[in-house]
């Protein structure tokens, strides 16, 4: 079972990860308290999306430790890893949701799967979550009659609709116009208030980071650089993070000859 | 194995490791299976798509595919001076060979490359993942009923091609060509054995076993495709390689099984 008192959600120690030769996640160390909302913040190709899956466990580690929920998930068997996925929910940065369903049929798979609900009870329990992402006239719809706001926030509604203890977003800004973009932040910040969950967003967008966040972890190339609050990131003198923070491009020194190689290499 | 590890090996170390995989595959969708909860709903969805839906053109096939054979041994038969033997050869064709076979290769075409791409496409869209997420078995989600559906459906397709066969047979030897009805019925049923029977279903058996395996662990495996092709052309690549993969196995291990009940 799981400690309904436990502080840190999750902790990670020393996590590694490679893809093939190269390594995408070095030493990362990271606790997230109950009910915060963690920002995951970074470049494209960062390893932040990567980080988010070995605490999903869609990823195994090849070092390290990651507890989600006081329970170390890299020795899990499968029925265990089941079992505790039942407390998290994943919103899938292009929504995931199946296309041979409607919107409704989608958010309610969870509940019909993992409880002896009766069908009205479900329908009900679907549209409380469709009507609190606003798309409550939207449930008869296929996923390819929606727009990509519309996915993020009904893989958002499936992703809680198993009232879960933590829930994971991945880029929930991501191709989206700032308005979206900011309904999509609020949202996120109404589910920690109204349903008590610990949130973990993975994005690439300051502005959103800094909304929602009640501390930022940036990683940059694999490393973690910083984790802390909004004030703890604005008062860094780290080069990289003043440099993202001033949305400046990062200036590398680059020799000459080395520069010249590269284009040049057969 | 993640993708890395199965690339940095050499073509038939990846290529045991596949064959590994695709056996893992198969026993953990057998496990669920077997063990409970069972839920017939999908499995009728999946039965509607590989069974009901290919049961035209199953009976389209099959009645031409009678019809050419009773041709073929008719004009054979006639220079022997032994036509009242069309009904037992056509017959034994189809129930021993072209009923199981044909059956097969037109399902693959028509079901098995569907859900591959299907599949295929659920994993590029990160859907498996969800499904993972969600504490929701795909093996017991997705490909439990699609097998299962593959075992029920490719026996009684065949059987359905074979008697439509039959009847095409029927008609060209019979009505067209004047062959005596009762030579024609009672030829088939003196000649074809229990054996006959058994090899035909056995391999009707196997066949739709291997067709859905193939389709469904290709486009979940996608992700271990050797060029690592995720996205379109990904999925266009591992359609195209189970359809020939799955057509392949038919006819291998239709001669294996042939060689073993004969």
């Amino acid at each position: 079972m799981i400690d309904p008192n436990i502080k840190n959600v999750i902790e990670i120690e020393g996590l590694n990860s490679y893809y093939g030769e190269k390594q995408i996640l070095s030493n990362i160390s990271l606790q997230v308290e109950r009910k915060e909302v963690m920002v995951i913040m970074g470049h494209s190709g960062s390893g932040k999306s990567t980080l988010l899956r070995h605490m999903i466990g869609l990823n195994t580690a090849e070092s390290g430790s990651i507890k989600l929920l006081g329970k170390e998930i890299t020795g899990l068997n499968r029925k265990e890893l089941y079992e505790l996925r039942k407390h998290i929910g994943v919103a899938f940065q292009n929504g995931a949701l199946f296309s041979s369903m409607t919107l409704q049929e989608n958010v309610e798979l969870p509940l019909h799967e993992h409880t002896r609900l009766d069908h009205n009870t479900i329908r009900i329990m679907s549209r409380l979550k469709l009507e609190l992402m606003n798309l409550s006239d939207n449930e008869s719809l296929m996923p390819a009659e929606l727009s990509g706001g519309m996915l993020k926030r009904a893989g958002l509604a499936r992703a809680v609709i198993m009232d879960p203890e933590i829930l994971f977003f991945d880029e929930p800004s991501a191709g989206l116009d700032p308005v979206t973009s900011a309904e999509l932040d609020d949202l996120i910040l109404q589910l920690r208030d109204a349903l008590n969950m610990t949130i973990i967003v993975v994005t690439h967008e300051l502005e959103s980071a800094f909304k929602i966040a009640d501390r930022i972890t940036v990683i940059d190339n694999g490393q973690q650089i910083i984790t802390g609050n909004k004030q703890t990131i604005r008062n860094s003198t780290d080069n990289r993070i003043v440099s993202m923070l001033e949305r400046r491009a990062m200036n590398e020194n680059i020799d000459a000859d080395d520069y010249l190689n590269k284009l040049t290499r057969s | 194995m993640s993708m890395n590890k199965l690339h940095a090996l050499s073509s038939l170390e990846a290529m045991l490791i596949r064959f590994g995989i695709a056996g893992v595959f198969l026993f953990e969708t057998a496990r669920t299976i077997v063990l409970p909860p069972y839920s017939i709903k999908p499995l009728i969805k999946q039965v509607a798509f590989v069974g009901a839906r290919s049961l035209l053109v199953i009976v389209v096939a099959g009645l031409f595919v009678g019809m050419v054979i009773a041709l073929q041994f008719y004009d054979t038969l006639v220079r022997f001076g032994s036509v009242s033997l069309l009904g037992s050869a056509v017959g034994l064709s189809l129930i021993r060979e072209l009923g199981p076979v044909l059956t097969a290769l037109m399902v693959i075409g028509r079901a098995g490359s569907a859900m591959c791409a299907e599949i295929g496409i659920m994993r590029v869209d990160n859907q498996i993942d969800a499904l993972e997420c969600m504490a929701i078995d795909p093996y017991r989600y997705l490909f439990a009923p699609r097998i299962l559906a593959g075992i029920i459906c490719v026996p009684i397709l065949t059987a359905v091609f074979i008697l439509v066969g039959i009847f095409g047979g029927y008609f060209v030897g019979v009505i067209l060509f004047g062959v005596s009805p009762g030579s024609y019925f009672q030829g088939m049923s003196d000649t074809i054995l229990n054996r006959d029977l058994f090899m035909g279903f056995s391999k009707s058996l196997v066949f739709g076993l291997l067709i859905v395996w193939i389709a469904c662990d290709k486009g979940f495996n996608l992700h271990l495709d050797k060029h690592g092709a995720y996205g379109s052309e990904g999925v266009s690549r591992i359609t195209t390689e189970s359809v020939v993969i799955s057509s392949i196995a038919i006819l291998f291990s239709d001669y294996l099984l042939s060689a073993l009940i004969l």
